[in-house]
């Protein structure tokens, strides 16, 4: 690498580095206010879950889990052929089982839950 | 597309999965639930897209296409009894996508923003080794919790001594390694790191039998949890770490639930050996010569079709039989007759959580027939026929009178309470957790040797 890009990211970063130090860390404490606050969302919708769909939530969990497929679309994503690339390319298939598999599965066993006639 | 767009796209996502799980409450709404998950997913994705970072499409879609026509064909043929093992392997995939997306990032580190190759930000360093360390935990535990459930390897805890010493020693080794990389940023070490947590996770799984598998999936469902949002904080995502959480909180819960239907702590099915040959032999001399009242398939059918209340107590040797169908012809036939039919379910009566109800649900089974512990457990004293056909442990009396059980204080259904208990089994042999059960010898139960598919479906004729 050491194209052009990759340089200029590079030039970027130096010239925020001064407010960068700062920065990223008060961007740390947004980001984790976000995940403390979703870790509470989160504990009071899964204990709504009624059991009876326990294998139903962890089929749709395991599926939305893949949205780090964010992550791989990413890394898949430039013009430029590099290792990058194709670790992104892997993470995307991997993702994508996990996705389609996650809810079309979920899918199948809600279909079967049936009232009394 | 604009920076506070895409935040925006990603924040609507997140709230459909919040939705999503949501519409689990209830099995009316959760087929609504599940539609709002896959919007979620469909709009995260095209935000994505739209980035100005993305600009070659051809290997993505190639990478979707294959990905996604995989995990269709597997997700349409798998059997429900399988579910367990789809779920572990599915694990799997995430943690392994989770150290594939921290190692792009590690290498191509201007594509997220996060600095340059030589300077990335300590932070997102760290998050970086957090995220790969739990990825690559998730991914090799899986593979064994995988290789146990699908019957690949035994069922049986390994344990070998100074396990856990050794676990703790790689532990220390991937924080201090770790550290030594997010001050270096040198390859080597990040590859240490990755290579050590395949190897504790393999570690941490080996030693838990079969009968906590239902914990283990719990567990590792919650680690991709976290593994999504260690990537999240690397890559600054708020959808990743919200996600994330979710999952990661979702998969405590349900690890707590299942550890408090086994009355095991969580420590203490971490450190595993639950289920070793030991247990089973000390337990069984105790019944040896004590006698056992067995009945015929006709003798069930007349007393259940007496009866005015029949509660169903299956567990999964039931589902291993494939008798849930015939089982739900059997209620039908009884319901018929008059009888009042209701199914109890034990926390831990499946592979997984929730598993039974999904067997039952598949053999038609209206859900609305189908009950909790906590809520059909009373009810017992005025049924005329408990039917068990397929658990055992899970109705031991022995866990609320005999504190030198190994499964002792472990919730149980009071099956003992019914006027008849009819027990279906194969043989006089324990049960999973190789615990001897008293109810085979009490009064007021009458055995049913048989395989559970050939039992009922005779019961259901002699019924007619």
């Amino acid at each position: 690498m050491g194209n052009d890009p990759a340089a200029a990211a590079a030039l970027a970063a130096k010239i925020a580095g001064q407010g960068g130090a700062v920065g990223s860390g008060d961007s740390f404490i947004a980001l984790f206010t976000v995940f403390v606050l979703a870790v509470f969302v989160g504990y009071y919708v899964v204990w709504n879950v009624t059991p009876a769909l326990h294998s139903p939530l962890m089929s749709v969990t395991n599926a939305i889990s893949s949205v780090i497929i964010v992550g791989a679309l990413i890394a898949a994503g430039p013009v430029e052929f590099n290792l990058s690339k194709i670790m992104g390319f892997v993470a995307v298939v991997l993702a994508a089982i996990n996705i389609f598999g996650g809810f079309i599965v979920s899918q199948r066993m809600l279909q079967m839950y049936r009232k009394k006639k | 597309m604009s920076h506070s767009l895409t935040a925006l796209a990603y924040l609507i996502a997140a709230i459909c999965f919040i939705m999503s799980l949501r519409g689990l409450s209830s099995p009316e709404t959760a087929r609504r639930g599940n539609a709002i998950g896959i919007a979620g997913m469909v709009i995260a994705i095209l935000t994505t897209l739209a980035n100005p970072g993305v600009l070659s499409y051809e290997l993505i879609i190639v990478g979707l296409v294959i990905g996604g026509a995989i995990g269709t064909v597997i997700a349409l043929k798998i059997k429900m009894t399988a579910l367990p093992q789809l779920v572990a392997a599915f694990h799997s995939l995430v943690g392994l996508a989770a150290v594939f997306v921290a190692t792009a990032a590690l290498y191509a580190p201007q594509a997220y923003g996060i600095g340059a190759i030589g300077s990335i930000h300590v932070a997102s360093l760290i998050e970086m080794t957090l995220g790969t360390a739990i990825g690559a935990i998730t991914f090799s535990g899986s593979i064994v919790a995988f290789a146990k459930l699908q019957g690949l390897v035994s069922g049986a805890p390994v344990v070998f001594p100074g396990q856990h010493p050794l676990n703790a020693l790689i532990g220390i080794a991937i924080i201090g390694i770790g550290a030594w990389f997010c001050i270096t940023e040198r390859y080597d070490l990040y590859w240490i790191v990755v290579g050590l947590a395949f190897l504790v996770g393999f570690l941490l799984i080996v030693p838990i039998g079969g009968a906590d598998m239902p914990v283990v999936i719990s567990m590792l469902n919650s680690y991709s949890g976290w593994a999504a949002c260690g990537i999240g904080f690397t890559l600054g995502n708020t959808l990743l770490i919200i996600t994330g959480a979710l999952v990661g909180s979702s998969g405590a819960i349900l690890s707590y639930i299942m550890c408090k239907g086994m009355n095991r702590s969580f420590f203490n099915v971490i450190l595993g050996g639950f289920g070793a040959e030991g247990d089973a032999a000390a337990a069984a001399a105790r019944f040896k010569d004590k006698a056992v009242k067995s009945g015929s398939a006709e003798d069930a059918a007349f007393i259940m079709k007496n009866a005015s209340k029949v509660i169903i107590v299956p567990g999964y040797g039931m589902a291993v039989a494939q008798a849930q169908h015939a089982l739900r012809e059997m209620a039908d036939t009884l319901k018929k007759e008059g009888v009042q039919v209701s199914y109890a379910i034990h926390p831990v009566a499946g592979r997984m959580p929730g598993h039974m109800n999904v067997l039952l649900a598949e053999a038609s089974v209206p859900y609305d027939e189908v009950f909790e512990l906590e809520e059909i457990n009373h009810e017992f004293s005025t049924a005329d026929v408990a039917y068990v056909i397929g658990a055992n442990d899970v109705t031991n009396p022995a866990a609320k009178t005999d504190p030198a059980s190994p499964i002792y204080g472990m919730p149980v259904l009071d099956v003992e309470k019914a006027k008849t208990v009819l027990f279906v089994k194969r043989s006089m042999a324990a049960g999973y957790a190789g615990v001897d059960n008293e109810l085979f010898f009490r009064d007021n139960t009458m055995m049913l040797f048989g395989d559970a598919k050939k039992m009922t479906e005779e019961i259901l004729r002699s019924v007619h």
